[in-house]
């Protein structure tokens, strides 16, 4: 399998539709695990490396869920390719850097990806569309324990699972959801958010994880701790924090659309507009954009059946894939151009918004 | 003002002052504007106060001086440059530095939940093994056969279970 046929092939993120979920567009878990007796990957050397890899990637192969899978060494791929599979949150942008002996094995629907040699040995993770915990949990257990049959993991009975670094001790799990959380952001509630999130022992950062900026009002919220609590109750405590979350951005939406719903629309009725008329768009102005258009479509302004579009669509904008899409690499202006030429076509047929449709009162 | 606070990472005054409640206990710490902005503290898409305090907490020396790992030769003085250890053995050789960073960093000091089963069964008929075989060698070598043979058909019962081939 190579990356174009990934990328041509439907896939979790982009096609199961999260359509039923207003606000948490996907689950994620991912396990860190390291070979006992075997330096961590920023201390090993080159040799090192490569065994491992090839260890690592024959034990993968013989699971289920990655027969077929795309096998890929970080020294094969070109910028491009690396740029879309962080896009598509299969890597991080930590591999996207590393050197020799990394690589990456990704399922054939995308649900499954497994970065090798990152900071950990193995950075296993299984994405979800949508609210999914126990689901996503079931999944990478399952991989894990299957795991064990051919390799030693490193591991102690007082610390637990042994990471590079200590902050990821114990089930050396972290979980996290992507949500959409646009109401908050208009009602200037999201620092107030954050920070009752933070003492709670979770973590919010935005789009792409450590550093990056929450464009398009999505933010991922994760646990911050992974010592001294089993990973169903971590699960259990994120859980009920992604509840009230999903109820506070909510009650905002609701409490907008009730005292302040000529700004509301104004702000969806003008990203309309935008989407459909403008010649120069920016991925992060695209984003801000799409996510009003998202919320419209939650609203009950928009018809439902282009919320899966959308969704598609926050990926598609990304730099990466319009790259690849137009066959070429393109600077950032040209960029803005081709994001604006494809997301007039795609809003040419779009139904306007019908303004009078909230009455029903969805959500 | 005789005495003003000073940056946790570098020695100019503090003027961000952080505090966070995790499992009810308070973590502070202290930055310059500099260090701050360098750390993403001031990102409104938030940090993590644990990163923050583990760095915080390597910056004072070892009372014990230079501590090594004898599997993989890092030192603490990698560990302060990198924040990650060389290999799982460090968390034996480290104990020491690690010990007063774990209370705080997490929800608490000792592992609850997933146990790797298969893996750990493994590794300790593995070990069995190795054991066995090595009191196989001293009874031969010492003629004490009796016993030789007990080990043998011990060993030979533990192949059985690992799957591997008995030996004759």
């Amino acid at each position: 399998m190579t990356i174009a046929s990934l990328i041509a092939t439907p896939c979790e993120l982009t096609d199961v539709g999260a359509s039923k979920s207003a606000v948490v567009l996907m689950t994620r878990i991912r396990l860190a695990r390291n070979l006992a007796g075997s330096p961590f990957p920023g201390w090993a050397s080159t040799s090192q490396r490569a065994k491992i890899l090839d260890l690592c990637r024959e034990a993968l192969m013989a699971t289920s869920p990655m027969k077929r899978s795309l096998v890929a060494s970080v020294g094969e791929l070109s910028s491009l390719e690396k740029q879309i599979l962080v896009e598509r949150h299969l890597i991080s942008r930590e591999l996207m850097g590393s050197v020799q002996g990394s690589g990456v094995v990704i399922s054939r629907d995308q649900a499954v990806s497994v970065m090798v040699n990152e900071e950990d040995h193995l950075r296993i993770q299984v994405l979800r569309a949508g609210f999914h915990l126990k689901k996503a949990w079931k999944a990478i257990d399952d991989l894990d324990t299957a795991l064990e049959e051919k390799l030693d993991f490193a591991f102690s009975p007082t610390l637990g699972y042994l990471t590079a670094c200590p902050t990821n001790l114990g089930t050396a799990m972290r979980a996290s959801a992507m949500m959409h959380l646009p109401a908050l952001v208009i009602a200037g509630q999201m620092d107030k958010v954050v920070r009752a999130v933070n003492q709670l022992g979770m973590v919010v950062r935005g789009l792409f994880g450590e550093g990056s900026d929450a464009s398009g009002s999505i933010f991922q919220i994760s646990n911050q701790t992974t010592l001294g609590e089993s990973e169903g109750d971590i699960l259990k405590r994120l859980g009920s924090v992604l509840h009230s979350i999903v109820e506070h951005e909510l009650n905002a939406r609701g409490k907008l659309l009730e005292t302040d719903s000529g700004k509301l629309f104004d702000k969806i009725g003008r990203a309309y507009g935008i989407l459909r008329n403008s010649h120069l768009l920016s991925s992060g102005e695209a984003m801000n954009l799409l996510s009003l258009i998202r919320l419209g479509v939650d609203i009950g302004v928009l018809p439902d059946a282009q919320r899966p579009v959308i969704d598609r669509l926050f990926i598609e904008a990304q730099p990466g894939h319009l790259q690849h899409a137009q066959k070429g690499e393109f600077d950032p202006g040209q960029r803005d151009l081709l994001r604006a030429v494809r997301l007039r076509s795609e809003f040419a047929n779009f139904a306007a918004p019908d303004f009078t449709a909230t009455q029903n009162g969805r959500n | 003002m005789s005495n003003p606070l000073k940056c946790d990472f570098c020695a100019k005054g503090a003027t961000v002052h952080l505090t966070q409640i995790v499992n009810n206990k308070v973590h502070k710490v202290d930055l310059c504007e500099d260090c701050a902005r360098a750390k993403g503290v001031t990102d409104p898409g938030g940090f993590s106060l644990a990163d923050l305090l583990l760095k915080a907490s390597l910056a004072p020396a070892s009372p014990t001086g230079i501590v090594r790992c004898e599997q993989c030769g890092f030192t603490q003085a990698d560990f302060k440059k990198q924040g990650r250890f060389g290999c799982p053995a460090c968390y034996d050789a480290f104990r020491g530095v690690l010990d007063p960073m774990l209370d705080g960093m997490h929800k608490g000091t000792v592992h609850i939940g997933k146990v790797p089963r298969t893996s750990l069964a493994r590794k300790s008929l593995h070990d069995r093994l190795s054991q066995l075989e090595s009191e196989l060698t001293d009874a031969i070598k010492s003629e004490r056969y009796e016993e030789a043979a007990r080990y043998r058909d011990e060993i030979n019962q533990v192949r059985q279970n690992t799957g591997s081939k008995p030996t004759a």
